[in-house]
Order: structure tokens, then sequence, then C-alpha cells
């Protein structure tokens, strides 16, 4: 094999692969990207039901039902809006009403959210990130507020890798 | 007082890292050979310094010391002490003062391991570790201070958050900076080597056992954590494609093809500018890591309320090194001399197809990790990224790999010959059929993947095993005629081949264990006493539910006995809801079940106002198996560094009767 060749052989390859990296990245881009929605983005703009999405907001307080089976209803809230919200399954330890949470799952045709999966975060000051901001876009959420602040205020910790997940 | 002092010699750590980066360059304009040797002591000296303030936290911790706000924020008098010294690098002052630790280690190790490395390049590569050591101390003591006092001292603490008050949490952040951290060895010489302008077989010599200290390190770190995630945080998933997961994927990935291409350079003298390149970004990525779990920027479940100016600073070191190594290395690399091209079919051939697909799956999971970063930047729409993309990209980029790894191995160097190197692996392949077929038999309609799994597993076993087969029976004339003479030399074959097989069969036995992953089970529901939960093969009766007392929590557990379906007890397992009162947080304990490798795991849900409670029960078939096959990986690196090639630090044997003086040992 003359040199020439060879380094086409290697060129041929290195395309090769990265063109199957790039197509397969590209595909997977348009079929498995989740977007995240707040409760006054889904009323506003509204979302097809059966699209996956990720609501965020808190859980509006009193809403729980616990039905059979472990079955649960809450509903999400940014204080602008409210999505009613179905879950089967476990719920996280820090799951409480008035706290931030993100679930997964889809909408159905009369507007209730299905989710698979629900988040929530392992600190009692914690909230989640999109939620902060969702919150933040409404004018509620002020930085800091709401806490009942002890001499240091706990800082979450940094090294807490994963959060609390449920998931069906 | 000793917290003082350990502010004070994390100061002198700064100090001194900086007289390490700045006199060798000096002495190589005035060419002064006594004052380049300065960077010894210095790196010997910045070690025991960081080691001291490491330890000065450490003691504040233990000791419960109040007055000091790392130990307000993270301890708490009622906490065992384990997860007293283990809060030590529990939150994100201490763990980057590990981090600097583990950098000033490496630094020392590489200045007392004389023997094994040339002078020169032995002081560039000591320059450049001090400067990255000397940026991430500056970090700590501007942003992070961990010695700040707070007054007055309150009474008590606020404890560490509970889910990482855990042994395996304990021994996790080290293990993984070990290997982090490691990687900037491999980058300190990349970068000494351009600076120099000179790379060659040597070089790769030198750098090859630090890569594989690193790798073995990383690989064990990164199981930890695995297995940590999948006990702790209660719902058995033992990967989740998490951008803290990835950051710690990503230099691994990238790690493990510069170990390979290490060798092609070693061994060929070729791919040099390549691996030079490899180096450099292993580390970035380490350091991409580091940004990503330590500035909080990434939308995620994982995100913190973190103090912007760490961020705005740890991007600041970002850009530093790796947009300077990179910009040295535009300007540097094309003047040093390339090796020769080589055959495609050969072992250096398929060496290079090992790089291409490892970096190319390392792409993939950079893209699917950034990406959702950058979209926010640019268009403020927030998306995440999950498990989905990265098994549609991740998992054909790593199959072909698989693929090739006992069959580049049966290659020759220069010139492979495919046909022979398939006929060696007949074998393999018969097994691997036969397994993947019997799994997919005994299975019939369950998942497409998971079989087909099964019988790469077995591939990559049994042609690592036939490696070692081959090559000890040998070839043509001097093939030996009895077992004998196999074993023997199967014996006296160099510890980095039998280091490199059991390394490949540890990957088909993680592979085994994912694959199996496929026929796990899980069963739920809302349970009295009295009640059960099924998962595939196994029925759990919930015995009792009762109060527990641990240390610093009250336990609410739920004791179950496990049977088969033929209704023969298995055992019993517990599992708890745990309330932390210091941080009024409760944790969910999984109660495990060990059948073999496979587990029964149960978890715990809401108790009922009507007094029953919500159990979640599931199978997970061979399931140790991916982390016994990281073990074994990580065997395998640390099988290879006992060769006599790649020992480090290691006085050779003409000077062994020299005292072993400040040796770390291996």
């Amino acid at each position: 094999m003359t040199r020439k060749s060879r380094r086409l052989v290697l060129i041929a390859c290195c395309g090769a692969v990265l063109a199957l990296a790039l197509g397969l990245i590209l595909s997977a881009m348009t079929g498995s990207i989740v977007f995240f929605r707040s409760p006054t983005e889904v009323a506003a703009q509204g979302v097809a039901p059966g699209t996956r999405f990720r609501l965020g907001g808190l859980v509006t307080e009193g809403s729980l039902k616990r039905g059979p089976d472990q079955n649960v209803e809450f509903s999400v809230t940014d204080t602008g809006a409210t999505v009613p919200v179905q879950y089967r399954g476990q719920l996280p330890d820090l799951f409480r009403e008035g706290q931030g949470i993100v679930a997964e799952g889809t909408l159905d045709v009369g507007g209730v959210f299905r989710a698979d999966t629900v988040l929530a975060k392992h600190d009692e000051n914690y909230m989640p990130r999109e939620v902060a901001d969702a919150l933040k876009a409404q004018g509620r959420w002020q930085e800091g507020a709401g806490k009942d602040a002890p001499k240091a205020a706990p800082k979450p910790a940094a090294d807490a890798t994963l959060g609390q997940r449920s998931e069906r | 007082m000793i917290v003082e002092l350990g502010h004070y010699a994390l100061a002198l750590a700064l100090a001194l890292s900086l007289v390490q980066a700045v006199m060798p360059a000096w002495a190589a304009r005035s060419g002064d050979a006594a004052l380049r040797e300065v960077a010894v002591p210095a790196a010997l000296g910045t070690f025991a310094c960081i080691l001291f303030s490491f330890c000065a936290l450490t003691y504040a911790h233990v000791m419960s010391d109040f007055s000091v706000q790392n130990v307000v924020e993270n301890s708490h008098t009622a906490k065992p002490l384990i997860y007293k010294i283990s809060g030590v690098w529990g939150n994100h002052e201490g763990s980057m003062l590990l981090w600097v630790l583990i950098l000033a280690l490496f630094g020392a190790w590489v200045a007392t391991a004389k023997n094994s490395v040339p002078p020169v390049l032995r002081t560039n590569t000591l320059m450049v570790q001090a400067s990255i050591t000397f940026v991430f101390v500056l970090f700590i003591i501007t942003t992070s201070n961990p010695f700040s006092r707070v007054a007055p001292a309150p009474l008590e603490g606020n404890d560490l958050n509970p889910l990482l008050q855990d042994l395996g949490l304990a021994i996790h952040p080290p293990l993984l900076y070990l290997g982090y951290v490691g990687f900037s060895i491999s980058f300190a010489f990349a970068v000494a080597a351009l600076i120099e302008g000179r790379i060659d077989a040597v070089w790769a010599r030198a750098v090859r056992p630090w890569t594989l200290i690193a790798w073995s390190f990383l690989t064990l770190g990164i199981a930890m954590g695995s297995y940590w995630a999948y006990y702790e945080l209660g719902w058995g998933g033992w990967w989740f494609w998490d951008p803290v997961e990835n950051a710690s994927l990503m230099p691994w990935i990238a790690g493990t093809a510069l170990l390979h291409s290490t060798v092609v350079m070693e061994k060929r003298d070729a791919l040099k500018v390549w691996t030079v390149l490899l180096a450099i970004l292993t580390f970035s990525l380490s350091l991409v890591g580091t940004f990503i779990v330590r500035s909080g920027l990434l939308t995620s479940v994982h995100s913190f309320a973190s103090d912007p100016s760490r961020g705005v600073f740890i991007l600041g070191i970002l850009a530093l090194f790796i947009g300077g190594s990179l910009s040295l290395f535009a300007w540097r690399a094309p003047t040093l001399r390339q090796g020769g091209l080589f055959a495609p079919i050969s072992r250096e051939g398929a060496l290079v197809m090992n790089n291409l697909f490892l970096v190319a799956a390392c792409a993939t999971v950079f893209v699917g990790t950034l990406y959702p970063l950058l979209l926010e930047m640019l268009t403020g729409d927030k998306i995440s990224v999950g498990p989905p993309f990265f098994n549609w990209t991740f998992i054909p980029l790593a199959l072909p790999l698989l693929f090739i790894v006992p069959f580049g191995q049966g290659l020759a160097w220069k010139r492979g010959d495919a046909a022979a190197a398939a006929q060696r692996l007949i074998a393999a392949f018969a097994v691997a059929l036969v397994a993947g077929l019997a799994a997919a038999a005994l299975t019939w309609g369950g998942p497409v993947m998971a079989p087909v799994g099964v019988g790469i597993g077995a591939y990559l076993i049994i042609g690592s095993a036939l490696e070692i087969w081959v090559r000890a029976r040998g070839y043509g004339q001097s093939r030996s005629r009895d077992l004998g003479t196999t074993w023997r030399r199967a014996v006296g074959l160099p510890r980095s081949a039998w280091g490199t097989a059991l390394a490949h069969a540890g990957v088909g036995v993680v592979v085994l264990g994912i694959a199996a992953q496929g026929w796990s089970a899980e069963g739920l529901g809302t349970i009295r006493p009295g009640g059960q939960v099924t998962a595939g093969p196994y029925v759990a009766t919930l015995d009792r539910v009762g109060p527990k007392k641990g240390e610093n929590y009250e336990e609410t557990a739920a004791f179950l006995t496990l049977r088969n379906r033929a209704g023969d007890v298995v055992g019993t397992v517990e599992t708890g809801k745990r309330f932390y009162p210091s941080r009024r947080m409760t944790v969910t304990e999984a109660g495990l079940k060990t059948v073999g490798v496979s587990q029964i795991y149960a978890s715990v849900g809401e108790v009922m106002p009507d007094g029953s409670i919500g159990m979640r029960l599931y199978y997970k078939p061979f399931i140790l198996l991916i982390w016994i096959g990281a073990l074994v990986m990580a065997a395998g690196g640390g099988l290879s560094l006992t060769d006599r090639r790649m020992r480090v630090g290691a006085p050779v044997k003409a000077r062994a009767k020299l005292p072993p003086a400040a040796v770390p040992a291996e």
C-alpha cells in the first residue's frame, strides 16, 4: 500500500466515524430533547397533547390528593397559572406543598399533565433553577426571600451531586 | 490557632508554587542548572504546606470548631466521626482544598521519581504543574477560603447534607480526584514537551504510567459514585447521564484514548502530535468537569445557587489553561517531527480506530452536556437532554469499539493479518453466539438488546483470555506442545500483557452487567403489614414497621421478608425513612439483598395516614457485575503498573542500594 493510499484510508475512516457521530447527534437532537415550560407558558402558548416537556413550579398549597395504589394528584403553579398533574409512584422525600418541583411527562387532551418523573431537590433551601427563573419572570421571587435564615444560613452543599428523583 | 496556621500554610503554598513555576523558566534563560533544580524542593514544600493546611481543616471539623464558617455550615456535634472527616471534602471549599492537595501530591511524586523522567522534561513538567497549583490555590484563597471565621461562634453547626453521610460518598471524592487531577500530570508533560519542542518514545514512556495511575483511580471513582447513586438515591438507577456524571465520564473516555495512543507512540514512534493534543484535551475535560460541578451553571436538577464570582474565576482558569495550551499547541506542534503513517490493518491501525471511536463518543457526551447551556444562552430556551439522547448517540459508537478490542489485540504491529486474527478469535465468536442465543431463548419475548449485550460481553471476556492463551502458546516453530510449557510462558508474560487482558475482560464484565439490566423487574404497591409486593422472581412480605434510633437521625424502618416464587425464604430486607433533625430533612434508605451478583432492592415510600406504606421493589439481575467489572478494569491498570517498564518513583535495580528516601509507594 502506498503512502498516499494509506493516508486516504485514514482520512476516510476519520470522516466516516465523525459523520456517524454527527448524524447520531443530529437525529437524537430532533427526537429526544425535552423543553422546560412554566405553567404560565403552558397556559399562554399551549402545548400539544402528547408532547413531552418538563413542567416546573411550586406545588399548590392544599392541592395534593393521594388516591389508591400510589396514585397522586396535585397541581403546579407559578402563581400566574396552574396546571393539574397526575402521577403514579413514590414522590421524592422532599416533595411538599409549596415546594418547587420539576415534573416530566405529557399533557392529555383534558389539559391534565401526566407525569412519569417528578424531581425535587435534596436541600430545604433549594429551588430548582428553572422554577426560580420562571418565578422571577412572574415577579414573584426574590433572592433570599422567605428563608428563615439562622445565624449562618446553610448553603446548599455544592458537593451533593445527584438530586432525588422518583420515576415510574 | 491551628486554623490560622492552616490558612497561613495555604498562603505559603501559593508563594512556593509561584517560585516553582517561575524559577525554572528563569533558569532556562540564564542557563543556571542549580536554579532549575529549585523546582524539586519547591514541589515537595508545596505539597507539605497544602497537606498541613488540609490537616488543619480536618482538625477543625473533627473538633467541631464552630468558630470556623466551613465547620458551622457542614458539621454537627452529633455526627459520627467518619462523617466529620468526610465532611471536610463534602462541601465546596474543602473539596477544592482536596483538589489542590492531590494536585500537589502528584507534583511531589513526579519530583521524587527521578529515574523515569529526563531532567529537563521533569523540570518543565513541574513548572507547568506548579502554575496549575498556583492558580487553584489562588482561587481557594480569594473566593473559597475554608478557614474564614465566624463571630460570634454558634453553639451548633448546620450538619452535612444527610445524603452525603454515607461511607460510599466518603471515599468517592478522593478516588475521583486522584483520577481527575492525576491527568494534570499528562497535561503538564504534554505542555512541557511543547515548550521543549521535543517529543519521542522516551516522553511516551515517561507519561504512560501517570496516565495509567490517573485512569485506574478515575475508573474506581466513577464506579464508586455510580454505586452510591444506585443505593442512596432510592430509585435503583446506576447511571443517569447527568451533567455531573458526564463531567467525570468525559475525561475518563479521553484518558482511555490517551492510554492507547501513548502505546502507539512508545512502540511505533507515531501519532505524536495527536497524543500531545489528547493529553491536553483530557485534562481540559477535567477542568471543564470541575467548572460544571463547581459553578452551578448548567441547567440541571443539580444546579445549586452558588457564588457567581467563583464561576467567573473558574471560567478564567479554563480560558487560561485550555486556551493557553491549545495556542501553544497550534504554535509549536508543526515543529514537532511527525511520525510515519502506517498500514490500516495493524495493531496501530486498530488503536487509531479505538481513538477515533472514543473521541467521537466523548464528543457526543460533550455536546449533550453543554448544548442545553449554549442554547439557553443564545435563545433563552430551557431544554433537558436526557438518557434517550445519550443512549441513541453513545451506544452505536461504543458497539464497534467493543468489537475491535479483542480483534485489534490479535493484530501484529506494522502489518497485521486480519484473517489470522479473526481465526484466533473463532472460539470467542462461538461462545458469544451461544451465550447470546441462550440468553435470547431463555428470556424469549424480552428486550432485544440484552442478549446482544450478553454476546458482546462474552466475546470480550473470552477474547481477552484467548489473547493470553495464544501468546503463551507461541507461534510457528516455537509453539509449545504441552500445557506445562504454555503455563510457564503465560506466567512469564509481561505484567502489562496480563493487565491489558484483565482490563479488557473487565469491560466485558461491565457490558454483561449492563445488558442484564434489560431483564430487571419492578413492583409497586401500598401495603400494610402482611401485604406483598412482587418484582420478577421475588415476593416481599411486609413484616412490620417500626421506629429505630440512629446516632444523629430517627428512622421509620420497614422490615420485609423475601421469598422466591416457590415460597422459600431468601432473606430479610430492611428499608427506612431517616429523619435528620439538624437539617429537618428526610432521606430514604434503600434495603438491598444480594443473591450471588444479583440484588433485590426495596425502597419505602410515604407512610399513609391509615398506617399503610408505599413500597417499591426492584429485581436487579447481575447488577453487581457493573461495579465488579470496573474493579477488574482498575485492577488491570494496577497490574500493568507493576510491569518493570511502567514503574514510577521506584529506583532502578542498579541503585537499589540507595535508601528509598522520600519515594512514595506505588
